[in-house]
């Protein structure tokens, strides 16, 4: 980490700024940088203490790669479906000229529903949608649409995407407001007095510039919706093989019955959201530059 | 120029059902318990239950010591780092957003590795050692909205006048950071202390993997048991984090700005 420390100020006898940033370093050493490392090497070690790349083979079998399969696809359904509703829904209250106290009442609901997660969102989309919650069954009494039958199930691949929307849609208004905030009104009247129209003004001008926000939010998302595991455990048990269920089993009951391969299952989580900010950090390099 | 407002009002109106209808139908559905009436049973239900109130009030304890050790580590860092080693600043951001980045889950695995009761640092070898290790590891979960809240705050007052006038009414730096910049960005704490006990007040996967008595493990284990008191506890659950997210809204009007940058 940071190595403040050794370069004392001569001026002060007491060095008070390695003291005050000494907490927030040991902190950050000891709960984030030293478990990552301690994951990092466990899964490159064997039973008996050697170097091994046993393990990282390991997490090739069809269960575990199935499980990263499942969490990939709920994590990026549940991002970009966020994404989008999300900033359709902000465009629609910040720039389709609706109330301004709307504004302000949903701003302050999705900071609420961004943190309604876990498992009270799980047991409220039970009870909703659940086969017996409310809604499941006025959709049948009443419309005749009965979902379970149609092939749907909250405990299943879209029933989770759906669960994780709740928390998704709000999280991505509460970042994009700002970005959209910053469209000044001028760009929108002088592109109309060019003879723009609406839907030119936003491919042309609007989109181009929200572009790196919505990325950045997107991976934010993205790596928000991998990690998550409580609303899917209180959701679905261990129905739904994701990885975080999976790994969740195997720091219990070392269900995979080998550490070293736990290890380098929370390795490939690590990997994967990583490689999502790298992504993003590519792709924004490349929208400012084409920006210029 | 008229704009059509049929569309936003339509996605507008869209959202709000999706949002809406839930919590609407969970509160419903929690009302059924008693056969052939509307009745709030399952709240009766869920109140009468001793483990309700042990659970919740371990996870408040544990909530207000994460907002204290949070505090402690984040103040004093955030003020010199901006103060005197702004160099230092991207490194930190980075830093606090590496816990939205690796799981939490990942990170907890690791601490039970590192610190298990045959380890140099046996956190899990006591049950004072699990709840220090569990109170650190919901620190580090909320580090991101702690720093980001005190970080705001400290960026609508002007630290460095404020740290030079008291320096030269002869303050020292401990009376400088708990005398005059605590009170000074007391509204962006106590921001950043209510999104922390949002956070912490239902956790589930940190606090069962160190099997401590938390009010998560508790609300998944009457979620397996039960059919209308967990529709009771979401609504409960709900009614929490409004009013924890209420008190943030209505302390950012009382947020003092000293400086003339206003960003």
């Amino acid at each position: 980490m940071t190595d403040t420390a050794s370069q004392p100020t001569q001026r002060r006898r007491i060095p008070w700024d390695a003291l005050a940033i000494a907490p927030f370093v040991i902190f950050a050493v000891m709960f984030l940088v030293l478990p990552t490392i301690s994951l990092i090497g466990g899964a490159f070690t064997d039973r008996a203490g050697n170097f091994t790349f046993e393990n990282i083979g390991g997490l090739f079998t069809p269960q575990i790669l199935n499980a990263y399969w499942i969490s990939i696809r709920v994590s990026g359904a549940s991002a970009i479906l966020g994404a989008l509703i999300g900033l359709a829904i902000t465009l629609a209250i910040i720039r389709g000229k609706l109330p301004a106290p709307l504004r302000s009442a949903v701003m302050t609901f999705s900071g609420v529903a961004s943190n309604f997660a876990g498992v009270p969102l799980a047991f409220a989309f039970i009870a909703s949608l659940g086969r017996i919650g409310l809604v499941t069954i006025i959709l049948r009494d009443v419309f005749g649409l009965d979902l379970y039958r149609a092939g749907f199930s909250l405990f299943s691949f879209w029933g989770l995407t759906l669960t994780y929307l709740y928390f998704q849609i709000p999280l991505m208004m509460l970042t994009i407001a700002p970005a959209i905030d910053g469209l000044k009104k001028e760009w929108n009247e002088a592109a109309q007095m060019l003879g723009a129209s609406q839907w030119q003004f936003w491919r042309y001008v609007g989109l181009p510039i929200l572009w790196p926000s919505v990325l950045g939010t997107l991976s934010l998302l993205f790596a928000n919706a991998f990690g998550a595991i409580a609303t899917a455990w209180a959701l679905t048990g261990s129905n739904l093989n994701i990885v975080t269920v999976l790994l969740y089993n195997q720091i219990r009951g070392d269900a995979l019955q080998n550490p070293g391969l736990g290890a380098a299952l929370a390795l490939g989580m690590i990997v994967i959201t990583s490689l999502a900010n790298i992504i993003y950090l590519f792709v924004a390099q490349r929208a400012e530059r084409w920006m210029k | 120029m008229k704009t059509n407002k049929f569309w936003p009002w339509l996605i507008f109106i869209l959202g709000a059902a999706y949002f809406i209808i839930p919590l609407l139908a969970t509160f419903i559905f929690s009302l059924r318990m008693r056969r052939d009436a509307l009745s709030f049973d399952a709240y009766v239900s869920v109140f009468s239950d001793p483990k309700f109130f042990a659970t919740f009030g371990y996870s408040l304890v544990v909530g207000v010591f994460t907002i204290i050790v949070g505090v402690l580590v984040v103040v004093p860092a955030v003020y010199f780092v901006r103060l005197r080693m702004p160099w230092l600043k991207p490194i930190m951001e980075f830093t606090t957003l590496l816990p939205l980045m690796i799981p939490a889950l990942v990170l907890v695995y690791g601490y039970i590795r590192l610190y298990g009761s045959s380890s140099l640092i046996p956190f899990t070898g006591s049950v004072l050692g699990t709840d220090i290790l569990l109170t650190c590891a919901y620190v580090m979960l909320a580090l991101p909205y702690m720093y980001r809240a005190v970080d705001n705050g400290m960026r609508t007052i002007d630290i460095g006048t404020l740290t030079e006038a008291a320096q030269i009414a002869g303050a020292n730096q401990v009376q400088i950071i708990g005398q005059i910049i605590l009170p000074n960005i007391l509204v962006a704490i106590l921001s950043g202390a209510f999104l922390t006990f949002a956070i912490v007040i239902g956790e589930f996967t940190i606090a069962s993997l160190l099997a401590r008595p938390a009010f998560g493990p508790y609300l998944v284990g009457i979620g397996t048991n039960r059919a209308y008191e967990p529709a009771a506890l979401a609504i409960i659950s709900f009614v929490i984090t409004w009013g924890a997210m209420g008190m943030i809204n209505v302390l950012g009007r009382f947020a003092p700005r000293t400086s003339a940058r206003n960003t």
